[in-house]
């Protein structure tokens, strides 16, 4: 799968009850993506664009098992990238269906603004903007094909053993 | 080559002899465990309600803890939709109000982390079960859908960080210190298992080893395992759960690095605001700064030793003026037992409350929120910006005595010089 989008920057350690704040937990899904980022960048989540990339330094993600993965696939971003991503909440990507890889160097690569183009099947990381490209480890085959389905419970969907989520 | 303690058991739950780092394998689940923050998602997020058929309920846990009891309209609503959940499938171990507590203390107290066992929970800190010599791990709640209509799941064989621990922590700095020495001095292990190890793992009781391997989650432990010895074998008699087989590590396993570590040289730590890797520094750092609010609790430092230690420090004293002590058992069992040790009296006459046992504080969404510019130094196990209330908030991370201690001075005070 190739995703390609305009690059968001953030910094390190962006944790989950800063994508997803415990307060979204009561609020109806349109309400819960206007919190993303609402402590740490209020106002980002109206400027995001359909397609939209995060890079982050290392650690994004650390914290909680909240699926804050399925809040920004919400919101509209195409996927993410980072120098390093929470064990978990990289699970949490697979599993929702959205787009992740991870390597040292990564956000060294990119300005903000620039245009990002990645491949999970390679691991290979383009700036199209630069030019310049990074190799990071690809996704394994199995979970290439969990992302490329929308997630588990696409899976489970197709197995007959949970009715559809949405 | 032989194997680490987190490989044993990887091999043995998904049949095969031997595993190593990289391997990608599918694992029988032997405990899947979940909570009431789950039952307030919807949609693409993961409605439980929409599982069919699960795969064994008698492998299944559930718990109220973190809304304890409910705290909105939502949370009774959620709750609602887990007791029917729990009547639907036939899940007979779950744990309500009346016998409700943080997941990570209910399962270890209830006898489901016993050792060389694999246990899965929506929740981040399930790797708090390692003190049992379990490999035990969080997953979101689509995974945790998968775990509970399959009974399995997949893992990346992670490789090790051995911790080898030597000596005995000195007197007023306690197994929280440990780890956050070890958050301060090497940071996160994103991607790996960390194990212990060495002849200073018998100093430390079996509550003190489940305030460390909670606290793995904050580095990004995948599993933080505890080996198996006398003072686990004594906590598990009458409580473990049906029969159990130990994991040893092999004498030639593969480690990606070994650390040594001398409690005996350790100081009280604390956290900074915000973050934990590299955030933690000894407490002659941040000695001295105000706080508004002190908190005990949580399934890092909510349990009857805790409570213990509280009792003693704060016996014929007063809490600080303009800070408010919100002290909170981590289940109804530590609540009840703390109550027949008289523990509860010191500490409400020192003008500190107790609360039911509840994740409470620790998440923000309970109770004890702090306001702009406040801060909070707290045992609980995350100090991220606004989790307790306010973005303009702070919270500091660090043990029970530096808790009490700070609470009595109403600044960041080492619990040595009180």
């Amino acid at each position: 799968m190739k995703v390609t989008g305009k690059v968001w920057k953030f910094g390190h350690d962006i944790n989950t009850d800063l994508i997803f704040p415990h307060t979204a937990f009561r609020l109806p899904p349109k309400e819960q993506i206007k919190l993303i980022f609402s402590d740490n960048r209020p106002g980002w989540a109206d400027e995001v664009q359909p397609g939209d990339i995060i890079v982050s330094e290392q650690n994004f993600g650390t914290g909680s098992s909240r699926p804050g993965a399925v809040l920004l696939k919400n919101l509209g971003l195409g996927g993410m990238l980072s120098d390093s991503i929470n064990g978990l909440f990289f699970r949490n990507c697979v599993s929702y269906g959205f787009p992740a890889l991870q390597g040292p160097g990564i956000s060294d690569l990119f300005e903000e603004g620039d245009v990002a183009e990645f491949d999970l099947a390679t691991g290979l990381i383009k700036n199209l903007t630069s030019g310049k490209a990074l190799q990071v480890p690809a996704l394994p085959e199995s979970m290439v094909e969990t992302v490329d389905a929308g997630g588990v419970f696409e899976v489970l969907a197709a197995k007959g053993l949970i009715d559809p989520m949405v | 080559m032989g194997m680490t303690m987190s490989e044993k058991i990887m091999a043995s739950h998904s049949g095969r002899s031997s595993v190593k780092p990289g391997d990608i394998i599918t694992c029988d689940v032997d405990w899947a465990g979940i909570h009431d923050m789950m039952f307030l998602l919807s949609g693409s997020q993961g409605d439980f309600s929409k599982i069919n058929k699960v795969y064994d309920p008698d492998k299944i846990m559930m718990f109220i803890d973190h809304g304890a009891p409910s705290p909105t309209t939502a949370d009774a609503d959620g709750a609602v939709r887990e007791r029917a959940f729990a009547k639907k499938h036939g899940v007979k171990n779950f744990f309500d109000i009346g016998n409700q507590g943080v997941i990570h203390q209910k399962i270890a107290e209830e006898g489901f982390a016993a050792p060389g066992r694999l246990i899965a929970c929506g929740d981040s800190h399930t790797c708090a079960a390692g003190a049992f010599n379990c490999a035990a791990r969080g997953f979101g709640p689509a995974e945790m859908i998968y775990i509970l209509c399959t009974g399995q799941n997949w893992y990346e064989v992670a490789p090790t960080i051995k911790y080898e621990l030597y000596g005995k922590l000195p007197e007023y700095v306690l197994a929280k210190d440990l780890f956050l020495y070890l958050a301060g001095e090497y940071g996160e292990v994103t991607n790996y298992n960390v194990e212990f190890a060495g002849p200073g793992i018998e100093t430390l009781s079996v509550s003190s080893r489940q305030s460390v391997t909670t606290m793995c989650a904050e580095i990004n432990a995948e599993f933080a395992i505890f080996p198996y010895d006398d003072i686990l074998e004594d906590y598990l008699k009458g409580r473990a759960r049906g029969s159990y087989e130990p994991v040893i590590p092999d004498a030639d396993a593969e480690y990606a690095e070994v650390r040594k570590i001398d409690l005996s040289t350790l100081v009280p730590y604390v956290s900074g605001a915000h973050y934990i890797p590299d955030n933690c520094r000894p407490i002659s750092a941040s000695e001295g700064i105000p706080i508004n609010q002190a908190v005990l609790g949580s399934c890092s430092n909510g349990r009857i030793e805790d409570l213990q230690l509280a009792a003693k420090m704060l016996k014929g004293k007063k809490i600080a003026d303009g800070v408010r002590m919100i002290v909170t058992p981590a289940t109804h069992e530590i609540y009840k037992e703390a109550l027949r040790q008289g523990l509860f009296e010191p500490i409400a006459e020192a003008g500190a409350i107790i609360t039911n046992a509840t994740c409470g504080v620790c998440y923000g969404g309970h109770l004890g929120m702090i306001g702009a510019g406040e801060r909070c130094i707290s045992t609980t196990t995350r100090n991220f910006k606004g989790r307790m209330g306010s973005a303009d908030s702070e919270i500091f991370l660090a043990s029970p005595a530096t808790v009490v201690a700070s609470a009595l001075t109403g600044k960041v005070t080492d619990p040595r010089t009180l």
